[in-house]
Protein backbone atom coordinates (compact mmCIF):
# COMPACT_ATOMS: atom_id res chain seq x y z
CA UNK A 1 0.00 0.00 0.00
CA UNK A 2 1.44 3.64 -1.25
CA UNK A 3 1.60 6.74 0.61
CA UNK A 4 0.87 10.02 -0.94
CA UNK A 5 3.25 12.35 -1.33
CA UNK A 6 2.54 16.03 -2.52
CA UNK A 7 5.09 17.15 -5.34
CA UNK A 8 4.63 21.15 -5.58
CA UNK A 9 6.87 23.25 -8.10
CA UNK A 10 8.44 26.15 -6.39
CA UNK A 11 10.61 28.83 -8.20
CA UNK A 12 13.99 29.38 -7.30
CA UNK A 13 13.63 32.96 -5.90
CA UNK A 14 13.99 34.00 -1.82
CA UNK A 15 10.52 32.81 -0.66
CA UNK A 16 8.76 30.59 -2.10
CA UNK A 17 9.25 27.56 0.64
CA UNK A 18 8.66 29.80 3.24
CA UNK A 19 5.01 31.03 1.61
CA UNK A 20 4.47 27.38 0.55
CA UNK A 21 5.27 26.51 3.87
CA UNK A 22 2.98 29.10 5.70
CA UNK A 23 -0.02 28.10 3.51
CA UNK A 24 0.57 24.27 4.87
CA UNK A 25 0.48 26.03 8.46
CA UNK A 26 -2.11 28.40 8.40
CA UNK A 27 -4.17 25.45 6.97
CA UNK A 28 -3.20 23.20 10.49
CA UNK A 29 -1.64 20.90 8.34
CA UNK A 30 1.22 19.24 9.85
CA UNK A 31 4.42 18.28 7.69
CA UNK A 32 5.23 14.67 8.65
CA UNK A 33 8.19 14.43 5.85
CA UNK A 34 9.63 17.13 3.46
CA UNK A 35 12.48 16.55 0.64
CA UNK A 36 13.24 19.82 -2.01
CA UNK A 37 15.17 19.29 -4.99
CA UNK A 38 16.76 22.05 -6.69
CA UNK A 39 18.07 22.81 -9.92
CA UNK A 40 19.20 26.41 -11.01
CA UNK A 41 15.95 27.34 -11.76
CA UNK A 42 13.55 25.97 -9.85
CA UNK A 43 12.87 23.67 -6.90
CA UNK A 44 10.27 20.61 -6.51
CA UNK A 45 9.19 20.21 -2.79
CA UNK A 46 7.79 16.87 -1.79
CA UNK A 47 5.80 16.42 1.24
CA UNK A 48 4.35 13.84 3.23
CA UNK A 49 0.99 15.39 5.18
CA UNK A 50 -1.03 14.46 7.67
CA UNK A 51 -4.19 15.98 5.32
CA UNK A 52 -4.17 15.57 1.91
CA UNK A 53 -6.68 17.49 0.35
CA UNK A 54 -6.10 21.01 3.19
CA UNK A 55 -2.65 21.22 1.30
CA UNK A 56 -3.69 20.77 -1.62
CA UNK A 57 -6.34 23.18 -1.45
CA UNK A 58 -3.79 25.49 0.56
CA UNK A 59 -1.17 25.47 -2.20
CA UNK A 60 -3.68 25.51 -4.88
CA UNK A 61 -3.32 29.30 -5.38
CA UNK A 62 -0.02 29.74 -5.65
CA UNK A 63 1.66 27.17 -7.34
CA UNK A 64 0.87 23.68 -9.37
CA UNK A 65 0.82 20.40 -7.88
CA UNK A 66 0.73 16.84 -8.12
CA UNK A 67 -0.10 13.51 -5.95
CA UNK A 68 2.46 10.98 -6.38
CA UNK A 69 2.46 7.60 -4.84
CA UNK A 70 5.45 6.58 -2.88
CA UNK A 71 6.62 3.88 -0.60
CA UNK A 72 7.28 4.55 2.91
CA UNK A 73 9.25 1.66 5.03
CA UNK A 74 9.70 1.42 8.02
CA UNK A 75 12.82 0.65 10.04
CA UNK A 76 15.09 0.76 12.47
CA UNK A 77 17.10 3.93 13.90
CA UNK A 78 20.53 2.00 13.71
CA UNK A 79 23.58 1.89 11.53
CA UNK A 80 22.61 -0.83 8.24
CA UNK A 81 19.00 -0.52 8.08
CA UNK A 82 18.78 1.80 5.51
CA UNK A 83 21.38 -0.16 3.77
CA UNK A 84 19.36 -3.58 4.19
CA UNK A 85 16.66 -2.09 2.14
CA UNK A 86 19.03 -0.71 -0.18
CA UNK A 87 20.01 -3.86 -0.96
CA UNK A 88 16.42 -5.61 -1.21
CA UNK A 89 16.08 -3.46 -3.97
CA UNK A 90 19.64 -3.42 -5.41
CA UNK A 91 18.87 -7.68 -5.73
CA UNK A 92 15.87 -7.35 -7.68
CA UNK A 93 16.98 -4.70 -10.56
CA UNK A 94 14.54 -2.03 -8.44
CA UNK A 95 15.84 1.43 -10.21
CA UNK A 96 15.16 4.20 -7.33
CA UNK A 97 14.15 7.98 -8.87
CA UNK A 98 15.00 9.37 -5.35
CA UNK A 99 14.91 8.92 -1.82
CA UNK A 100 14.65 10.51 1.63
CA UNK A 101 14.19 9.65 5.24
CA UNK A 102 12.74 10.87 7.78
CA UNK A 103 12.51 9.63 12.02
CA UNK A 104 9.25 7.87 13.75
CA UNK A 105 6.95 9.72 16.29
CA UNK A 106 8.16 6.84 18.50
CA UNK A 107 12.22 6.59 19.84
CA UNK A 108 14.28 3.67 17.88
CA UNK A 109 12.41 3.70 14.33
CA UNK A 110 12.46 5.68 11.15
CA UNK A 111 11.26 5.74 7.98
CA UNK A 112 12.45 5.85 4.30
CA UNK A 113 10.65 7.51 1.14
CA UNK A 114 11.43 5.72 -1.88
CA UNK A 115 10.19 7.01 -5.50
CA UNK A 116 10.35 3.93 -7.70
CA UNK A 117 9.16 3.50 -11.27
CA UNK A 118 7.25 -0.02 -10.35
CA UNK A 119 6.05 1.12 -7.60
CA UNK A 120 3.61 -1.99 -7.14
CA UNK A 121 6.18 -4.86 -7.60
CA UNK A 122 8.77 -3.28 -5.39
CA UNK A 123 6.64 -3.12 -2.20
CA UNK A 124 5.58 -6.50 -2.64
CA UNK A 125 9.60 -7.45 -2.64
CA UNK A 126 9.88 -5.42 0.42
CA UNK A 127 7.13 -7.03 2.23
CA UNK A 128 8.26 -10.42 0.95
CA UNK A 129 11.65 -9.65 3.19
CA UNK A 130 9.36 -8.66 5.97
CA UNK A 131 9.58 -5.19 5.60
CA UNK A 132 6.77 -2.99 6.79
CA UNK A 133 5.38 -0.46 4.68
CA UNK A 134 2.95 2.38 5.54
CA UNK A 135 0.04 3.71 4.35
CA UNK A 136 -1.64 6.92 3.89
CA UNK A 137 -4.00 6.21 6.89
CA UNK A 138 -0.67 5.39 8.98
CA UNK A 139 0.01 8.72 8.07
CA UNK A 140 -2.56 10.49 9.16
CA UNK A 141 -3.06 8.17 12.55
CA UNK A 142 0.39 9.28 13.88
CA UNK A 143 -0.97 12.78 14.64
CA UNK A 144 -4.49 11.51 16.23
CA UNK B 1 42.66 63.87 -46.14
CA UNK B 2 39.35 62.56 -47.57
CA UNK B 3 39.29 59.40 -49.93
CA UNK B 4 36.50 58.02 -51.90
CA UNK B 5 35.98 55.35 -53.54
CA UNK B 6 33.65 57.37 -56.63
CA UNK B 7 34.26 60.92 -56.07
CA UNK B 8 32.34 61.50 -58.69
CA UNK B 9 29.33 59.93 -57.17
CA UNK B 10 29.81 60.40 -53.28
CA UNK B 11 30.59 64.15 -54.07
CA UNK B 12 27.92 64.72 -56.56
CA UNK B 13 25.85 67.20 -56.32
CA UNK B 14 22.04 67.46 -55.55
CA UNK B 15 21.00 67.82 -59.11
CA UNK B 16 23.91 65.15 -60.65
CA UNK B 17 21.93 62.34 -58.26
CA UNK B 18 18.73 62.99 -58.78
CA UNK B 19 19.42 63.15 -62.29
CA UNK B 20 21.04 59.98 -62.03
CA UNK B 21 18.05 58.62 -59.84
CA UNK B 22 15.48 59.78 -62.22
CA UNK B 23 16.65 58.04 -64.86
CA UNK B 24 17.51 54.64 -63.49
CA UNK B 25 13.54 54.94 -61.93
CA UNK B 26 11.78 55.41 -64.87
CA UNK B 27 13.81 52.07 -66.27
CA UNK B 28 13.46 50.32 -63.13
CA UNK B 29 9.69 50.04 -62.61
CA UNK B 30 9.38 49.61 -66.38
CA UNK B 31 11.51 46.73 -65.98
CA UNK B 32 9.79 45.33 -62.82
CA UNK B 33 6.73 45.82 -64.12
CA UNK B 34 7.76 43.28 -67.38
CA UNK B 35 9.43 41.09 -65.30
CA UNK B 36 8.40 40.40 -61.30
CA UNK B 37 4.26 39.31 -61.93
CA UNK B 38 3.96 39.55 -58.18
CA UNK B 39 4.44 43.23 -58.62
CA UNK B 40 2.75 44.08 -61.47
CA UNK B 41 -0.39 42.89 -59.97
CA UNK B 42 0.18 45.18 -56.80
CA UNK B 43 0.73 47.72 -59.44
CA UNK B 44 -2.48 47.56 -61.56
CA UNK B 45 -4.23 46.95 -58.24
CA UNK B 46 -3.76 49.91 -57.29
CA UNK B 47 -4.17 51.50 -60.52
CA UNK B 48 -0.27 53.08 -61.32
CA UNK B 49 0.76 52.11 -65.02
CA UNK B 50 4.78 52.36 -65.30
CA UNK B 51 4.16 55.37 -67.58
CA UNK B 52 2.86 57.25 -64.49
CA UNK B 53 6.51 57.17 -63.12
CA UNK B 54 8.84 60.18 -64.48
CA UNK B 55 10.82 60.86 -61.45
CA UNK B 56 11.59 59.58 -58.03
CA UNK B 57 8.92 62.09 -57.07
CA UNK B 58 6.20 59.35 -58.24
CA UNK B 59 7.87 56.91 -56.08
CA UNK B 60 5.22 57.25 -53.97
CA UNK B 61 2.23 56.01 -56.08
CA UNK B 62 3.84 53.07 -55.74
CA UNK B 63 2.73 50.51 -53.66
CA UNK B 64 5.03 48.71 -50.73
CA UNK B 65 6.23 45.62 -50.51
CA UNK B 66 6.69 44.19 -46.94
CA UNK B 67 8.09 40.69 -45.52
CA UNK B 68 4.72 39.26 -45.72
CA UNK B 69 4.52 39.88 -49.18
CA UNK B 70 8.58 38.01 -49.51
CA UNK B 71 6.57 35.48 -47.53
CA UNK B 72 4.01 34.86 -49.89
CA UNK B 73 6.00 35.06 -53.07
CA UNK B 74 8.63 32.69 -51.57
CA UNK B 75 10.63 31.37 -53.40
CA UNK B 76 10.48 32.71 -57.15
CA UNK B 77 8.00 35.23 -56.90
CA UNK B 78 10.30 38.32 -56.41
CA UNK B 79 13.35 36.84 -58.92
CA UNK B 80 13.65 39.60 -61.28
CA UNK B 81 15.00 37.97 -64.04
CA UNK B 82 16.15 33.78 -65.28
CA UNK B 83 17.42 31.71 -62.61
CA UNK B 84 20.25 31.17 -65.41
CA UNK B 85 21.20 34.99 -65.48
CA UNK B 86 21.33 34.80 -61.60
CA UNK B 87 24.91 33.80 -60.07
CA UNK B 88 24.56 33.57 -56.09
CA UNK B 89 21.65 33.37 -53.14
CA UNK B 90 22.22 34.78 -49.99
CA UNK B 91 19.45 34.12 -47.16
CA UNK B 92 18.17 35.58 -43.95
CA UNK B 93 18.45 33.50 -41.10
CA UNK B 94 15.19 32.99 -39.79
CA UNK B 95 12.76 29.23 -40.93
CA UNK B 96 10.39 29.33 -43.57
CA UNK B 97 8.03 31.75 -43.86
CA UNK B 98 10.53 34.24 -42.31
CA UNK B 99 13.39 33.65 -44.18
CA UNK B 100 14.31 35.77 -46.76
CA UNK B 101 15.78 34.09 -50.00
CA UNK B 102 17.40 36.61 -52.59
CA UNK B 103 18.82 36.32 -56.20
CA UNK B 104 21.89 38.04 -57.64
CA UNK B 105 23.05 38.67 -61.31
CA UNK B 106 26.89 39.00 -61.79
CA UNK B 107 25.94 42.91 -62.19
CA UNK B 108 24.29 42.83 -58.49
CA UNK B 109 26.80 41.48 -57.04
CA UNK B 110 29.26 44.48 -58.31
CA UNK B 111 27.13 46.88 -57.51
CA UNK B 112 26.99 45.75 -54.03
CA UNK B 113 30.67 44.81 -53.58
CA UNK B 114 30.94 48.53 -54.78
CA UNK B 115 28.52 49.44 -52.30
CA UNK B 116 30.95 47.94 -49.82
CA UNK B 117 33.94 49.33 -51.21
CA UNK B 118 32.98 53.10 -50.98
CA UNK B 119 31.98 51.60 -47.15
CA UNK B 120 36.14 50.48 -46.72
CA UNK B 121 37.16 53.61 -48.73
CA UNK B 122 35.15 56.16 -46.42
CA UNK B 123 36.60 54.20 -43.00
CA UNK B 124 40.31 55.03 -44.58
CA UNK B 125 40.85 51.80 -46.65
CA UNK B 126 43.01 51.92 -49.42
CA UNK B 127 45.26 49.12 -51.21
CA UNK B 128 47.89 49.30 -48.64
CA UNK B 129 45.63 48.03 -46.02
CA UNK B 130 45.12 44.29 -44.69
CA UNK B 131 41.42 43.72 -44.48
CA UNK B 132 40.07 41.11 -41.59
CA UNK B 133 36.16 40.42 -42.79
CA UNK B 134 34.76 38.25 -39.70
CA UNK B 135 31.47 38.39 -40.38
CA UNK B 136 29.94 34.93 -41.29
CA UNK B 137 30.86 33.24 -44.83
CA UNK B 138 27.96 31.99 -46.21
CA UNK B 139 24.10 32.27 -47.02
CA UNK B 140 24.76 35.23 -44.73
CA UNK B 141 25.54 38.74 -46.89
CA UNK B 142 28.05 40.26 -44.24
CA UNK B 143 31.41 37.69 -45.13
CA UNK B 144 31.02 38.07 -48.91
CA UNK B 145 29.84 41.53 -49.15
CA UNK B 146 32.63 43.23 -47.17
CA UNK B 147 35.17 40.53 -49.21
CA UNK B 148 33.92 41.47 -51.93
CA UNK B 149 34.24 45.47 -51.12
CA UNK B 150 37.77 44.86 -49.97
CA UNK B 151 38.91 43.06 -53.34
CA UNK B 152 37.29 45.95 -55.00
CA UNK B 153 39.09 48.67 -52.82
CA UNK B 154 42.34 46.47 -53.47
CA UNK B 155 42.99 45.34 -49.89
CA UNK B 156 45.08 42.29 -48.75
CA UNK B 157 41.52 40.23 -47.49
CA UNK B 158 41.56 37.86 -45.07
CA UNK B 159 38.48 35.70 -45.43
CA UNK B 160 38.32 34.75 -41.89
CA UNK B 161 34.77 34.30 -41.17
CA UNK B 162 33.20 34.21 -37.60
CA UNK B 163 34.09 32.31 -34.86
CA UNK B 164 37.53 30.69 -33.49
CA UNK B 165 38.62 33.61 -31.96
CA UNK B 166 42.01 32.58 -31.33
CA UNK B 167 42.50 32.52 -34.37
CA UNK B 168 41.46 35.57 -35.36
CA UNK B 169 44.05 37.16 -32.90
CA UNK B 170 46.31 35.45 -34.55
CA UNK B 171 46.10 36.14 -37.94
CA UNK B 172 45.38 39.93 -36.56
CA UNK B 173 49.12 40.14 -35.16
CA UNK B 174 50.94 38.13 -37.55
CA UNK B 175 49.21 39.63 -40.87
CA UNK B 176 49.13 43.35 -39.68
CA UNK B 177 45.67 43.62 -40.08
CA UNK B 178 44.42 47.36 -40.51
CA UNK B 179 40.88 46.69 -40.76
CA UNK B 180 38.36 44.49 -39.25
CA UNK B 181 34.86 44.05 -40.31
CA UNK B 182 32.53 42.08 -37.96
CA UNK B 183 29.48 42.36 -35.42
CA UNK B 184 30.14 45.28 -32.90
CA UNK B 185 29.71 42.15 -30.29
CA UNK B 186 32.38 40.32 -31.59
CA UNK B 187 34.82 43.61 -31.87
CA UNK B 188 33.95 43.98 -28.49
CA UNK B 189 34.77 40.33 -27.94
CA UNK B 190 38.11 40.28 -29.97
CA UNK B 191 38.86 43.51 -28.04
CA UNK B 192 38.67 42.13 -24.68
CA UNK B 193 40.13 39.05 -25.38
CA UNK B 194 43.22 40.63 -26.55
CA UNK B 195 43.65 42.22 -23.64
CA UNK B 196 43.42 38.75 -21.96
CA UNK B 197 46.34 37.71 -23.32
CA UNK B 198 48.62 40.85 -22.50
CA UNK B 199 48.00 43.04 -25.73
CA UNK B 200 47.61 46.76 -24.99
CA UNK B 201 45.81 48.56 -27.54
CA UNK B 202 48.63 50.12 -29.64
CA UNK B 203 50.18 46.94 -29.78
CA UNK B 204 47.88 45.58 -32.98
CA UNK B 205 48.12 47.44 -36.39
CA UNK B 206 44.45 48.34 -36.28
CA UNK B 207 42.80 51.68 -37.53
CA UNK B 208 39.74 50.82 -38.35
CA UNK B 209 36.79 48.66 -37.75
CA UNK B 210 32.89 48.55 -39.54
CA UNK B 211 30.98 46.72 -37.98
CA UNK B 212 26.83 46.19 -38.38
CA UNK B 213 24.32 43.56 -38.74
CA UNK B 214 22.95 44.29 -35.43
CA UNK B 215 22.01 47.34 -33.48
CA UNK B 216 24.87 49.17 -31.31
CA UNK B 217 25.23 52.39 -29.08
CA UNK B 218 27.49 55.03 -28.65
CA UNK B 219 28.82 54.12 -25.84
CA UNK B 220 29.31 50.37 -27.14
CA UNK B 221 31.19 52.28 -29.99
CA UNK B 222 33.61 54.39 -27.93
CA UNK B 223 34.04 50.98 -25.54
CA UNK B 224 35.48 49.33 -29.18
CA UNK B 225 37.75 52.30 -30.13
CA UNK B 226 39.60 52.33 -26.99
CA UNK B 227 39.95 48.48 -26.42
CA UNK B 228 41.29 48.36 -29.72
CA UNK B 229 42.77 51.83 -30.58
CA UNK B 230 40.97 52.27 -33.82
CA UNK B 231 37.79 54.04 -35.36
CA UNK B 232 34.91 52.42 -35.32
CA UNK B 233 32.40 52.81 -38.19
CA UNK B 234 28.65 51.65 -38.53
CA UNK B 235 27.33 49.92 -41.77
CA UNK B 236 24.15 49.34 -42.67
CA UNK B 237 22.11 46.87 -45.25
CA UNK B 238 19.61 44.15 -45.60
CA UNK B 239 19.43 41.06 -47.71
CA UNK B 240 16.33 42.39 -48.79
CA UNK B 241 18.16 45.28 -50.88
CA UNK B 242 21.65 43.21 -51.22
CA UNK B 243 23.66 42.97 -47.94
CA UNK B 244 25.90 45.60 -45.78
CA UNK B 245 26.72 48.52 -47.45
CA UNK B 246 23.71 49.91 -48.32
CA UNK B 247 24.26 52.83 -46.33
CA UNK B 248 27.75 53.28 -44.47
CA UNK B 249 29.53 55.75 -41.97
CA UNK B 250 32.22 58.28 -42.78
CA UNK B 251 34.56 59.87 -40.60
CA UNK B 252 32.70 62.33 -39.24
CA UNK B 253 30.50 59.28 -37.53
CA UNK B 254 27.21 61.05 -37.43
CA UNK B 255 24.91 59.33 -39.38
CA UNK B 256 25.72 56.80 -42.56
CA UNK B 257 25.45 58.13 -45.81
CA UNK B 258 22.94 56.36 -48.19
CA UNK B 259 24.06 55.01 -51.21
CA UNK B 260 21.52 56.76 -53.30
CA UNK B 261 22.59 56.15 -57.01
CA UNK B 262 22.02 52.52 -56.36
CA UNK B 263 18.94 53.16 -53.68
CA UNK B 264 16.54 55.51 -53.18
CA UNK B 265 15.58 56.09 -49.79
CA UNK B 266 11.87 57.31 -48.23
CA UNK B 267 10.41 58.39 -44.69
CA UNK B 268 7.00 57.19 -44.12
CA UNK B 269 4.55 56.98 -40.89
CA UNK B 270 4.90 53.41 -40.08
CA UNK B 271 0.75 53.98 -39.88
CA UNK B 272 -0.43 55.39 -42.27
CA UNK B 273 2.27 55.12 -45.29
CA UNK B 274 2.72 58.84 -46.34
CA UNK B 275 5.80 60.14 -46.58
CA UNK B 276 7.35 62.10 -44.41
CA UNK B 277 8.82 65.09 -44.91
CA UNK B 278 12.74 65.20 -44.47
CA UNK B 279 13.98 65.32 -41.39
CA UNK B 280 11.13 63.33 -39.47
CA UNK B 281 11.38 60.13 -37.73
CA UNK B 282 9.35 57.61 -39.29
CA UNK B 283 9.75 54.08 -41.43
CA UNK B 284 13.00 53.95 -43.60
CA UNK B 285 11.58 52.33 -47.00
CA UNK B 286 13.78 51.31 -50.13
CA UNK B 287 13.66 51.10 -53.83
CA UNK B 288 16.88 49.39 -55.55
CA UNK B 289 17.14 51.23 -59.00
CA UNK B 290 19.65 48.78 -60.26
CA UNK B 291 18.95 45.37 -59.03
CA UNK B 292 18.07 43.18 -61.55
CA UNK B 293 17.83 39.24 -59.55
CA UNK B 294 15.58 39.91 -56.81
CA UNK B 295 14.63 44.35 -57.69
CA UNK B 296 12.18 45.18 -54.74
CA UNK B 297 11.06 48.68 -55.14
CA UNK B 298 9.18 50.24 -51.98
CA UNK B 299 10.31 47.68 -49.42
CA UNK B 300 9.26 48.38 -46.03
CA UNK B 301 12.26 47.95 -43.70
CA UNK B 302 10.57 48.17 -40.77
CA UNK B 303 13.42 50.14 -39.44
CA UNK B 304 12.77 53.60 -37.38
CA UNK B 305 15.20 56.54 -38.62
CA UNK B 306 15.65 59.94 -39.50
CA UNK B 307 17.36 60.93 -42.60
CA UNK B 308 19.27 64.22 -42.89
CA UNK B 309 20.59 65.99 -45.96
CA UNK B 310 22.77 69.05 -44.02
CA UNK B 311 26.49 69.36 -45.24
CA UNK B 312 28.46 66.69 -44.15
CA UNK B 313 32.37 67.13 -43.14
CA UNK B 314 33.35 64.65 -44.85
CA UNK B 315 32.26 66.36 -48.30
CA UNK B 316 30.02 63.30 -49.37
CA UNK B 317 27.16 64.81 -50.78
CA UNK B 318 24.82 61.55 -50.37
CA UNK B 319 21.87 61.55 -47.53
CA UNK B 320 22.45 60.64 -44.43
CA UNK B 321 20.67 58.09 -42.12
CA UNK B 322 20.38 58.25 -37.92
CA UNK B 323 21.34 54.39 -36.88
CA UNK B 324 17.71 52.62 -36.41
CA UNK B 325 15.89 54.33 -33.41
CA UNK B 326 13.65 51.24 -33.19
CA UNK B 327 11.68 49.00 -35.72
CA UNK B 328 7.91 49.80 -36.50
CA UNK B 329 7.29 45.73 -35.62
CA UNK B 330 8.59 43.48 -33.09
CA UNK B 331 11.04 41.61 -34.75
CA UNK B 332 14.39 41.48 -32.62
CA UNK B 333 17.91 41.28 -33.09
CA UNK B 334 19.72 38.88 -31.04
CA UNK B 335 23.13 37.90 -31.28
CA UNK B 336 23.02 38.77 -35.12
CA UNK B 337 19.53 36.90 -35.66
CA UNK B 338 16.32 38.23 -36.81
CA UNK B 339 13.67 36.90 -33.79
CA UNK B 340 10.15 37.27 -33.93
CA UNK B 341 7.99 36.39 -30.79
CA UNK B 342 5.03 35.14 -33.22
CA UNK B 343 8.15 32.47 -34.01
CA UNK B 344 8.66 32.05 -30.59
CA UNK B 345 4.47 31.63 -30.23
CA UNK B 346 4.31 29.17 -32.75
CA UNK B 347 7.08 26.69 -31.31
CA UNK B 348 5.39 27.16 -27.42
CA UNK B 349 1.98 26.37 -29.09
CA UNK B 350 3.12 23.21 -31.02
CA UNK B 351 4.82 21.89 -28.03
CA UNK B 352 1.88 22.02 -26.22
CA UNK B 353 2.51 25.13 -24.13
CA UNK B 354 -0.16 28.10 -23.56
CA UNK B 355 1.15 31.52 -24.91
CA UNK B 356 1.91 33.06 -21.40
CA UNK B 357 5.90 33.05 -22.09
CA UNK B 358 8.33 36.12 -21.76
CA UNK B 359 11.05 37.33 -23.74
CA UNK B 360 14.35 38.70 -21.80
CA UNK B 361 16.83 39.95 -24.05
CA UNK B 362 20.03 41.37 -22.27
CA UNK B 363 23.56 41.62 -23.34
CA UNK B 364 26.34 40.74 -20.80
CA UNK B 365 29.92 40.81 -21.54
CA UNK B 366 29.13 42.56 -25.34
CA UNK B 367 27.28 39.26 -25.66
CA UNK B 368 23.36 39.01 -25.77
CA UNK B 369 21.51 36.55 -23.55
CA UNK B 370 18.35 35.11 -24.43
CA UNK B 371 15.58 34.05 -21.84
CA UNK B 372 12.52 32.64 -22.50
CA UNK B 373 10.78 32.31 -19.27
CA UNK B 374 7.41 29.23 -20.17
CA UNK B 375 4.56 28.51 -17.95
CA UNK B 376 4.13 24.73 -18.41
CA UNK B 377 0.37 23.83 -17.47
CA UNK B 378 -0.12 21.53 -14.51
CA UNK B 379 -0.68 18.24 -17.29
CA UNK B 380 3.17 18.47 -17.83
CA UNK B 381 4.23 19.21 -14.05
CA UNK B 382 6.56 16.11 -12.59
CA UNK B 383 7.73 15.02 -9.61
CA UNK B 384 10.77 14.34 -11.43
CA UNK B 385 13.49 16.45 -11.79
CA UNK B 386 14.57 15.10 -14.76
CA UNK B 387 11.97 15.22 -16.54
CA UNK B 388 11.02 18.80 -15.81
CA UNK B 389 15.18 19.34 -16.99
CA UNK B 390 14.24 17.39 -20.21
CA UNK B 391 11.27 19.34 -21.45
CA UNK B 392 13.57 22.32 -20.65
CA UNK B 393 16.03 20.81 -23.30
CA UNK B 394 13.49 20.17 -25.93
CA UNK B 395 11.76 23.47 -25.83
CA UNK B 396 15.10 24.51 -26.31
CA UNK B 397 16.09 22.52 -29.48
CA UNK B 398 12.93 23.36 -31.28
CA UNK B 399 13.36 26.98 -30.29
CA UNK B 400 17.02 26.52 -31.97
CA UNK B 401 15.98 24.90 -34.85
CA UNK B 402 12.88 27.46 -35.57
CA UNK B 403 15.02 30.70 -34.42
CA UNK B 404 18.76 29.86 -35.49
CA UNK B 405 19.76 30.65 -32.02
CA UNK B 406 18.71 28.14 -28.70
CA UNK B 407 17.25 30.56 -26.10
CA UNK B 408 17.65 29.63 -22.18
CA UNK B 409 14.29 28.03 -21.35
CA UNK B 410 13.16 28.64 -17.91
CA UNK B 411 9.65 26.95 -17.25
CA UNK B 412 7.44 28.29 -14.58
CA UNK B 413 4.55 27.96 -12.39
CA UNK B 414 1.14 28.34 -14.53
CA UNK B 415 -0.48 32.05 -13.73
CA UNK B 416 3.04 33.12 -12.37
CA UNK B 417 3.63 35.22 -15.63
CA UNK B 418 2.45 39.11 -14.78
CA UNK B 419 -1.12 39.57 -16.93
CA UNK B 420 -1.59 42.85 -18.30
CA UNK B 421 -4.64 44.58 -18.74
CA UNK B 422 -3.83 45.77 -22.33
CA UNK B 423 -1.22 44.51 -24.76
CA UNK B 424 0.71 41.65 -22.92
CA UNK B 425 4.49 42.55 -22.35
CA UNK B 426 5.85 39.51 -24.46
CA UNK B 427 9.43 41.22 -24.34
CA UNK B 428 11.73 42.43 -22.23
CA UNK B 429 14.71 44.16 -23.62
CA UNK B 430 17.35 45.50 -21.49
CA UNK B 431 19.98 46.35 -23.64
CA UNK B 432 18.58 49.95 -24.45
CA UNK B 433 19.84 49.95 -27.54
CA UNK B 434 17.60 52.73 -29.43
Amino acid sequence: MAITQLSAFLANTPGTLYDAVSAITEAGVNIRALSVADTKDFGILRIIVSDIEKTKEALSDTTVISETPVIAVKMSDQAGALRHILDILRESDVNIEYVYAFTGAMQGSAYVVLRVDELKEAEEILNKQGMETLSDGDMTGFLA
Amino acid sequence: MNHYYQPEIETASREEILKIQNEKIVKQVKYVYDHVPYYRNLMDKKGVAPEDIQSVDDIKKLPFLTKDDLREAYPYGLLGTDLKNCVRIHSTSGTTGKRVVAFYTQEDIDMWEECCARAITAAGGTKEDVCQVCYGYGLFTGGFGLHGGSQKVGCLTLPMSSGNTERQIQFMMDMNSTILCCTPSYAAYIGESLAEQGYKPEENKLKAGIFGAEPWTEEMRQSIEKSLGIKAYDIYGLTESSGPGVAFECEEQTGMHINEDHFYAEIIDPDTGEVLPEGEKGELVFTSLDKKGFPLLRYRTKDICILNRGKCSCGRTLVKMTKPLGRSDDMMIIRGVNVFPSQIETVLLKQGYTPNYQIVVDRKNNTDTFDIYVEFSPEMFSDKISEMQNREQDLKAAMRSMLGIGPKIHLVAPKTIQRSEGKAVRVIDKRHLH
